[in-house]
């Protein structure tokens, strides 16, 4: 395999007695689309921000792009061409679409002029162009999570990781939503999603690694992780897999 | 485009009312409203455009101050040059000051808390040392000229005051129409999705703080001018801290004329509670909090904001 974009080795975390994140390492191919899944509470969004920098690992080291970057701040990190969106949206409520967009194409764009027209390009990818001149605060949630993605999109970053971007979204607007990420995978980003909707975990993600209680428990193609009684018993509790067998055999 | 058509068009009116008037009271009431404004536009550099909301500008004021009188009587500097040192001084304090605050990750009512602690902190010490004059304050020598930045009539003050107040509104359209603006803007808003999105915020707020600083300074110091005098209280106490963010808070924070307006409203309030109820010392202060309650209460975005308070309101109204 080519050098990965990212690679994890050995993180761990522990907020008081609770070890929230244990021993995860994992690489990232280049150009990949990925999926992190797991039960809630399994640790993904602290996972999301060791590799951010928005939290610092007890033990481990963070690579990206071959280098070390563990313990690295967040807009340094950014810098560098990885950035992440957030689970509850952020949005930057009193400025409008094209301005909260403006701010991500800001890292590498000093001119206003042109990094307003560096959001208009990018709201286009993400299907916000209709929406430019709108406050950020009058999105519906659908919009907001499409904002996320622009502004993250913007900083022209290299590896993407988006955390939920489908959390709370209905089932069309899902529908909607999945062709977004997938061209922007195809563009040439690297995409590490965290996601909870099967649907688009299987529909995207070539490769999965699972969580569960701080530990990856298994990783595969999307339909090997999902026939895996580990993953079955993170999700659904200890013994289910083989009661699920019984039943089908029967 | 618009904001420096705007700006121009101020100037012009307010140059050409300094200029036209000839009575005393006319160009006495252009100075200080045009000062009342400055106080307010450097405190919303940073609390506006910032969200950093200090209660103890008077820190950044006091220092300005300060050093615009010392060193011309202890360092026989030219009141020009010291107008310069006194600017430089204020933004280093406020280097300082937010360095430490921001460092620590000092935000919300622990940031004014500190910024408060830190001028009293000034307050006290100005009070002890001996090259500050102590209690007693420093006074200049009355030399009325323009070399000496002091004027004979408050019309060179205004003018004065007026150069500085449109420095001020060009750095503020500038923060409108910027990358560090937008940045600043962002971090304001949402620090940890600015911090994703590659802005620091420890600088950005930094940065904001210094310009603030500077611009608090420069009205310190040319209070000093204006008015021959400083002591400990005027120069630290927390008047001058109130009446800046007052007259931002009352205009509509993170606005171009937001300060402008309020502080204008604010003067000319205080004028007339103070013509009115003359008998009753202290009443003004009371109308001026019962004026920032209700704008508190209902106009959150200021009197900028008017148009979109009265429309909301309405809309609530009508929901509810």
């Amino acid at each position: 395999m080519a050098e990965p974009l990212l690679e994890l080795r050995q993180l761990s975390i522990a907020f008081g007695g609770l070890r929230a994140v244990q021993n995860v390492s994992f690489r990232v191919p280049r150009g990949s689309l990925t999926a992190l899944i797991g039960p809630n509470g399994a640790g993904k969004t602290t996972l999301f921000a060791l590799v951010s920098g928005f939290l610092r690992p007890d033990q481990g080291q963070v690579f990206f792009d071959g280098r070390d970057i563990t313990g690295h701040a967040p807009h340094l990190n950014a810098r560098a061409g990885m950035t992440r969106t957030f689970q509850i949206v952020q949005p930057f409520a009193l400025q409008t679409v094209r301005e909260n967009i403006a701010v991500g194409a800001h890292l590498h764009i000093a001119g206003r002029a042109a990094a307003l027209a560096e959001a208009e390009r990018v709201a286009g990818l993400v299907g916000l162009a209709s929406q430019l001149d709108k406050p950020a605060a009058d999105l519906t949630v659908a919009g907001r999570k499409r904002l996320e993605l622009a502004r993250a999109l913007a900083t022209r970053a290299r590896l993407l990781l988006l955390d939920e971007v489908l959390a709370g979204l209905n089932p069309q607007e899902i529908g909607e939503m999945i062709p977004v990420v997938r061209g922007i995978a195809d563009s040439g980003v690297t995409v590490l999603m965290i996601e909870h909707v099967m649907q688009a975990v299987m529909n995207l993600a070539a490769h999965v690694w699972v969580l569960a209680q701080g530990q990856l428990i298994a990783e595969g193609s999307p339909a090997e992780v999902t026939r895996d009684p580990a993953v079955i018993e993170a999700y659904l509790g200890p013994g289910t897999a083989e009661r699920l067998r019984e039943a089908h055999v029967t | 485009m618009k904001d420096a058509v705007a700006i121009a068009l101020f100037v012009l009116a307010v140059a050409a009312a300094a200029l036209w008037f000839e009575s005393g009271v006319a160009l006495n009431f252009i100075m200080m409203a045009l000062y009342a404004t400055l106080l307010a536009q450097a405190w919303n550099m940073l609390g506006g455009y910032g969200g950093q909301f200090s209660f103890g500008h008077a820190l950044f004021f006091g220092s300005g101050a300060y050093v615009q009188a010392m060193a011309q009587l202890h360092g026989g500097i030219n009141a020009w040059a010291a107008l310069g040192l006194a600017v430089g001084a204020a933004a280093a304090v406020g280097a300082l000051v937010g360095a430490l605050a921001f460092r620590y990750g000092l935000k919300g009512s622990y940031f004014a808390l500190i910024t408060l602690a830190f001028a009293e902190v000034f307050r006290i010490l100005a009070l002890s040392v001996p090259f500050t004059g102590a209690g007693v304050g420093l006074m200049l020598p009355l030399r009325a000229a323009a070399s000496n930045l002091q004027f004979g009539s408050p019309r060179g003050y205004a003018l004065l005051l007026l150069g500085v107040v449109t420095l001020a509104l060009a750095v503020t359209a500038w923060l409108r129409h910027s990358r560090f603006g937008a940045q600043l803007q962002a971090v304001r808003d949402n620090e940890d999705a600015a911090r994703a999105l590659g802005i620091d915020p420890l600088r950005t707020k930094l940065s904001a703080c210094v310009l603030s600083a500077a611009f608090m300074g420069a009205a310190g110091a040319i209070y000093v001018q204006m008015f021959q005098y400083i002591d400990p209280a005027i120069a630290f106490g927390p008047t001058t801290s109130v009446e800046a963010l007052l007259g931002a808070i009352v205009g509509g924070m993170g606005t171009l004329w937001g300060p402008v307006l309020g502080a204008l409203a604010l003067h000319v309030l205080s004028d007339l509670t103070r013509n009115l109820f003359g008998a009753l010392p202290g009443i003004n202060m009371v109308i001026y909090g019962l004026v920032l309650v209700v704008i508190v209460m209902f106009m959150p975005r200021g009197i900028a904001g008017i148009g979109r308070s009265v429309r909301s309101l309405w809309q609530g109204g009508r929901r509810g």
